[in-house]
């Protein structure tokens, strides 16, 4: 348990120190989502009723941004050879990879979420559930993710081959996310969707360390 | 006196067989200069010693032991440098060597290891500010952490190690791999030759890999 700790702590230093790829993320998912308001106009009864799925699609696309950098870094500098070697199980290495991964991506998307609700002028009704369904689906993008970088490790063009084998992965859990936000605003029961999103979770959570660590095995023989 | 024996070690790579029926025993204190040309399986030599490939044939031993037997106890025992520098530029000197210390449940007290390879007033710098002989410095230092402790790992597995070195760098890695050979250590050195097997040359036997096949 304290590897896993310790190389979290070294990701979040590292995130912390670099900004690029964390930054990109948020400032990619602000951008874009902000840009939707010129395309379908300014009516303010359109933007609610649309807004949660952009934020949802926005968020999705945000996440997989800095998909490709998840162990590309330490693939290339043999970190990733020494990781195989060291005492701590590869499980656990891509369970920490995943983790520093959603530490700053998905909570930082989480962060600004609120501010896109209110620029499409969501309710404030719908602020929690959104946030609840970005909090749930969010760390499932990263574990799903995590299989879709570790399976294209050292391939050429390998963030084009990411989003092929990752974006139908995320489809469910867009469409139940999207959904909780729907059910909000038109006063619907949303609990069910949020068990759902909480289902996908547990699922990730426990094929996709699993699933990683062997893509990550096999990358580096 | 037994350490590491390799008996007939096939390695394959995509379609190409790279060498077979590779045979070697290193006993402890003593050190095996790999040498050979670009492609002769040096390098995926050390890494199928380290458990890093899989051999297409052969058996490999440590202590007489089958090391396939037991992976995680064969993975406890190596110290593996490749040709890579785990390295990161967002780290300092310090930082980038007290975190494998640490994942590898060595002693982090890290000032006599940065003393050993000359990198001491390099402590507290960005590593994104080294040289590449500095960087591999730095790579070569995780072998000095620990290296008293009774948990050393006995097998070093050293890729090219000396690349981009100065001579006096080289020395300091020297005088490293002579101290773990004198504490019963093992350790398997490609190399392409040059100052370091000079260093080594009385403590150390030779094998060539041939020209692989095209």
């Amino acid at each position: 348990m304290n590897g896993l700790v310790l190389l979290i702590r070294r990701d979040l230093k590292l995130a912390y120190r670099g900004g690029t790829d964390a930054a990109m993320a948020v400032v990619f998912f602000i951008l874009a989502a902000t840009l939707f308001p010129f395309g379908v106009g300014p009516d303010p009864d359109i933007l609610p009723r649309i807004g949660g799925g952009v934020i949802w699609v926005v968020a999705l696309l945000a996440a997989m941004l800095s998909l490709e950098r998840m162990f590309s870094a330490d693939y290339e500098d043999g970190s990733l050879e020494q990781f195989v070697l060291s005492p701590l199980p590869m499980v656990l290495v891509a369970l920490a990879k995943i983790i520093a991964h959603w530490l700053t991506t998905g909570v930082l998307l989480l962060v600004a979420a609120p501010v896109l609700a209110v620029f499409y002028n969501l309710p404030g009704s719908a602020f929690v559930p959104l946030i609840v369904s970005m909090l749930l689906g969010t760390p499932t993008l990263s574990l799903i993710g995590a299989i879709g970088a570790a399976l294209t490790l050292g391939a050429r063009r390998s963030g084009v081959l990411i989003s092929l084998l990752v974006l139908p992965l995320y489809i469910p859990v867009l469409i139940f996310g999207a959904l909780v936000v729907d059910g909000a605003l038109a006063g619907r029961e949303f609990g069910g969707l949020l068990m759902v999103l909480g289902g996908f979770l547990l699922l990730a959570l426990a094929a996709a360390p699993w699933a990683t660590a062997a893509a990550l095995r096999q990358a580096i023989e | 006196m037994q350490g590491l024996t390799v008996k007939g070690l096939d390695c394959v790579r995509g379609d190409r067989l790279v060498f077979a029926g590779v045979a070697l025993a290193v006993n402890p204190g003593r050190a095996l200069l790999l040498s050979g040309p670009n492609g002769s399986g040096k390098s995926s030599l050390l890494r199928i010693v380290a458990g890093l490939l899989p051999p297409a044939a052969g058996t490999l031993a440590w202590e007489g032991e089958d090391i396939a037997a037991d992976a995680e106890a064969h993975r406890r025992r190596i110290a593996y440098i490749g040709h890579a520098d785990p390295v990161k530029p967002g780290l300092t000197v310090c930082e980038n060597l007290e975190f494998w210390a640490r994942l590898y449940g060595l002693d982090p007290e890290i000032e006599p290891a940065l003393y050993q390879f000359g990198i001491e007033q390099l402590a507290d710098l960005p590593a994104r500010y080294l040289s590449a002989g500095q960087r591999r410095r730095l790579t070569l230092a995780r072998l000095a952490v620990g290296q008293n402790s009774p948990w050393r790992p006995p097998l070093w597995l050293l890729d090219e190690p000396a690349t981009g070195l100065d001579p006096g760098a080289v020395a300091m890695l020297a005088n490293s791999i002579l101290a773990h050979l004198a504490n019963e250590g093992v350790a398997v050195i490609a190399s392409h030759g040059g100052r370091l097997d000079d260093a080594l040359s009385g403590h150390a036997d030779r094998l060539g890999l041939p020209d692989a096949a095209p």
